[in-house]
């Protein structure tokens, strides 16, 4: 077919002993369709999440303007939890998840030295599923009755018995996300564990592969149970079941722990792989080896595992006995100890570097600063009797931002343009980067910082009016989650005057990244490491 | 489109203009209990602070001075397995030293034992009831800003969306357990003067307790939420001296005496359709037009409309039956007990007169009372 195509995007520079016989490539929309490649389906996912990003980011946006001050201006109420919640699950399930599986597309293969991911054509599938559940998720909002307006967390019976019929729906895209994901890591672990080069031993993994295999199990173990509590909303609501309704012999509260054991696994889920890219940003421009490797292993994984322990610290409220009540406490406050490692770890890598501050490593060391303010207010919640009087306040959603936005999206922001040389061929636009980076971390922090206050000051969330006492601290918030809003425009700019053009970028861009990646021409070609690099 | 000009315009002028002190760390509250919680609080706060402060003081310093600009070379080491312990073993110290005082508080918040004044809190959409043990008092306790403050059609008021109708009464100096249960979804009961704050379970009883040392007015909200109108559930608590609560008892008793004997005199009365209308048209904005709208619109697919539709202008029956006992399985609770007869017989008419139903039916006190009474036999 298109010989010209194929000549130059697959660059053949692995050696001319390559046994392989390519088909021709597929054009146009049947190559994106159609495509095993593991770099393409890394860049689908990759504007997949920026899609969505954008699209979640809109409904915050109606949040924020309706919130600008009190009284209701611009939506109804039950428009309002529509909102919420349609952008809590886009944005966890549709940004953040998506971008991290783009992420390990493109770089697994390419860091442990693999002609591609294990599964191909499963793949292929993990992505192309996605859009049709997200399609589902948002048409469900023009259904009469309106779309899911009972919170990312679809407490039952507001999710059952109270919520609008179109929950089939959003139950059925749920599904689809989940086996999207799961077939993800299952390549993901498949991948790691048999397709290293020969000499990439277990210690020597970069640490966004070990971070990533560690997601991938901990994807595996709670996915279903989501898919199980979805299932068990929707035979609830449509089949007469009574799991989680006390007149028939359920009850509500089990509802919390099945969501809630996938639910806190899950945060892991979206902030182990940052951790990963961390760990590469920061030696890369300070010059200097991680401190620590083994212990960023150690912790990560004593991390996933706590991570099934802590569950009902989201439900100190609910009335559970004080033995429950103090045993979550103690997990919880636990997870501290591997997280600050993780920190301490950074830091002394940066300790004694010759630290450089292109447009990664601003992120990178945002991403600990702002990562680890949402920490200690996870730390706070974590003390039981204060977290009653911090939960379901504006203060949990300071936290959980801290953690999300500044953490996840940070990290995966610094990752773009730690790989865009290596994924484009070309530099992306420092100055224009480093505008994206300081209004985004400025408006990030009016956006987000004042909500600790609200929440201090008695603001429950999830509710589209408030008192008056509240109203300048709204104000500025939505000042600030308006510019945040803005701020990420520049981000498509950079990106697309990357794809489009800029300075030839050489194979290895910074000076003190390591790994197999950047042992490769920038753009990366087609199919890499056809043969099996040499490990030292 | 309007708007939205008016919030570009509130944006750059107005910043000022609602000021009103917010409190910017949490509250010391009322209570003993509250005054505890505040303090580990504060405690845990000033840890996170101190560690902030070394940590990102490490990091700015090595920004500043290990950079590469400067002429830094990096150094080569890149373990320590003595740092790595320290760095390890510390933190476990301190979140022990945390979890002491911690433990201790939430033993001490978890004890309801020895109360003396139990108060049933049930929440259902978006209301409280609350009701004394022993004393055959309860009440409904809503919202009561008015719809055109909420609108933007009248100046916001003092407590804006912090107000009810009734208060909770309690005494102060007494210890007093809630028992918090939910008629439909769940709701959560919060008042952060108390530090109390508990979940309010269908089907299910949550206790918690209090024991208020200053008399003044509290206000909280539902922190769970709860549906469309879950930002509007206040909860006031009006705490009074031990004297005050005693008298405060007896008007109540006397006044729910009263009611009795009106609601019993009001079966032989009939009023006349403009009466019914008037009384109709409050009873409906108060307690219906939640959810069914101030119009009888409804909300699509969320809440049926009530203009000419199949109960509002069928048999009258089925729609004095549809409000007196609700639809099980739905938002539509039963009204028999949040309503006198005479309330119930004006909704019902002024849904079967207003917007256009016009069926000139008027219903009553005394066929609520029959459609009672038909449904014991
Ligand atoms: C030191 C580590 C952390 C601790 C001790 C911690 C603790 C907590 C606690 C106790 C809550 C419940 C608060 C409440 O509802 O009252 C909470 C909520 C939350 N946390 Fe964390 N957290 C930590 C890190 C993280 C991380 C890394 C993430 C995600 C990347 C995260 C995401 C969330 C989310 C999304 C919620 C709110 C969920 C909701 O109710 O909608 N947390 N955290
Ligand atoms: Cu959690
Ligand atoms: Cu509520």
């Amino acid at each position: 077919m298109n010989t010209a195509n194929e000549t130059t995007l697959d660059g053949h520079n692995q050696g001319a002993d390559n046994d392989h016989e390519h088909e021709p490539m597929p054009t146009g929309i049947k190559r994106w369709l159609f495509t095993t490649n593991h770099k393409d389906i890394g860049t689908l996912y990759l504007w997949f999440s920026f899609i969505m990003f954008l699209t979640g980011g809109a409904m915050a946006m109606v949040i924020r303007a309706e919130l600008f001050q009190p009284g209701l201006q611009l939506v109804e109420p039950n428009f309002f939890n529509q909102m919420t919640t349609v952008h809590g699950l886009i944005m966890v399930f549709g940004a953040v998840m998506p971008a991290f599986t783009g992420l390990a597309n493109w770089l697994i293969p390419m860091m442990i030295g693999a002609p591609d991911m294990a599964l191909p054509r499963m793949n292929n599938w993990s992505f192309w599923i996605l859009p049709f559940a997200f399609l589902i998720l948002l048409s469900s909002l023009f259904m009469e009755g309106g779309g899911p307006n009972f919170g990312w967390t679809f407490y039952a019976p507001l999710s059952t018995t109270y919520s609008p019929d179109s929950t089939a729906l959003f139950v059925f895209s749920v599904h689809i996300m989940g086996i999207s994901s799961i077939m993800g890591a299952i390549n993901v672990i498949v991948t790691i564990v048999n397709m290293r080069a020969p000499g990439m031993t277990w210690m020597k993994l970069p640490l966004f592969v070990w971070t990533w295999l560690i997601t991938a199990f901990l994807l595996i173990a709670v996915m279903p149970v989501l898919a199980g509590v979805v299932t068990m909303v929707l035979t609830d609501k449509f089949f007469g079941t009574s799991f989680f309704d006390a007149a028939g012999g359920g009850d509500p509260v089990m509802f919390q722990h099945i969501f809630w054991f996938f639910g806190h696994p899950e945060v892991y889920i979206m902030i182990l792989p940052s951790f990963g890219i961390i760990s590469a940003i920061i030696p890369a421009f300070s010059r200097k080896r991680l401190f620590g490797y083994a212990s960023m292993v150690y912790a990560t994984a004593s991390i996933a595992i706590l991570s099934f322990l802590v569950w009902a610290h989201h439900m100190f409220t609910t009335g559970m006995p004080v033995f429950a009540e103090l045993f979550f406490m103690y997990c919880t406050m636990l997870i501290a100890v591997p997280t600050g490692v993780k920190i301490f770890n950074w830091v002394a890598t940066m300790w004694r570097g010759s630290i450089t501050f292109e447009t990664p490593m601003l992120f990178a060391i945002a991403f600990i600063i702002l990562f680890t303010i949402g920490g200690f207010s996870g730390l706070m919640l974590a003390i039981t009797p204060a977290d009653f009087q911090y939960h379901d306040t504006y203060f949990v959603v300071a936290h959980f931002h801290y953690v999300l936005v500044t953490g996840a999206i940070f990290s995966i922001m610094a990752a773009a343009y730690y790989w865009l040389p290596k994924w484009t061929g070309h530099m992306y636009d420092e100055r224009l980067a480093q505008w994206h980076f300081w209004s985004s971390v400025i408006s990030v922090n009016v956006l987000f910082f004042p909500m600790h206050f609200l929440g201090l000051a008695g603001m429950p969330r999830r509710i589209p009016d408030y008192a008056i006492q509240f109203a300048d601290v709204n104000q500025i918030v939505s000042i600030g989650g308006f510019a945040f809003g803005l701020a990420q425009l520049i981000f498509l700019a950079v990106v697309i005057k990357c794809i489009r053009g800029g300075k030839q970028a050489p194979a290895k861009p910074w000076e003190g990244s390591e790994g197999l990646e950047w042992t490769i021409p920038s753009p990366a070609p087609y199919h890499t490491f056809s043969t099996p690099p040499e490990i030292k | 489109m309007k708007h939205l000009l008016f919030s570009v315009l509130m944006m750059l002028f107005a910043p000022n203009l609602l000021a009103t002190d917010m409190p910017l760390n949490m509250t010391q509250g009322v209570t003993e209990i509250s005054s505890k919680v505040y303090h580990l609080h504060m405690v845990i706060l000033y840890i996170c602070c101190a560690i902030g402060v070394i940590v990102f003081g490490i990091m700015i310093y090595s920004m500043i001075h290990h950079r590469k600009s400067k002429g830094a070379v990096a150094a080569n080491f890149h373990e320590s397995t003595k740092v790595e312990i320290a760095w390890t073993v510390v933190p476990f110290i301190i979140l022990i030293i945390m979890a002491i005082p911690a433990t201790k508080t939430l033993i001490a918040m978890e004890d309801p034992s020895d109360a003396d004044l139990t108060i049933k809190v049930t929440g259902s959409q978006w209301k409280w009831h609350y009701s004394y043990f022993d004393h055959d008092i309860d009440f409904f306790s809503i919202l009561s800003t008015p719809r055109e403050q909420i609108e933007g059609k009248e100046a916001k008021g003092e407590h804006y969306l912090l107000e009810v109708d009734k208060p909770l009464v309690l005494p102060i100096n007494r210890k007093v357990r809630f028992l918090m249960t939910s008629d439909d979804v769940i709701h959560s009961w919060w008042v952060p003067a108390f530090a109390v704050k508990k979940d309010a379970n269908p089907g299910f009883i949550n206790e918690a307790w209090t024991k208020i040392d200053k008399a003044g007015t509290y206000r909280g909200q539902c922190a769970e939420l709860c549906g469309k109108d879950h930002g509007f559930m206040p909860i006031v608590v009006e705490a009074v001296s031990e004297a005050d609560f005693e008298t405060w008892l007896a008007s109540q008793q006397q006044l729910t005496e009263d009611k009795a004997q009106q609601a019993q005199a009001a079966l032989n009365q009939t009023l006349s359709q403009p009466e019914l209308m008037t009384l109709g048209e409050q009873v409906y904005l108060a307690r219906c037009a939640a959810c069914h709208q101030p119009n009888g619109m409804g909300l699509p697919g969320v809440f049926p409309g009530l203009v000419k539709s199949p109960i509002t202008v069928g048999k009258v029956g089925a729609h004095i039956d549809i409000v007196v006992n609700g639809k099980p399985g739905t938002a539509m609770q039963a009204f028999a007990n949040q309503l006198t007869a005479t309330e119930i017989a004006a909704v019902v008419t002024y849904e079967r007169n207003a917007w256009g139903n016009d069926t000139g039916d008027t219903v009553q006190a005394a066929d609520i009372e029959k459609h009672g009474q038909q449904e014991a036999q």
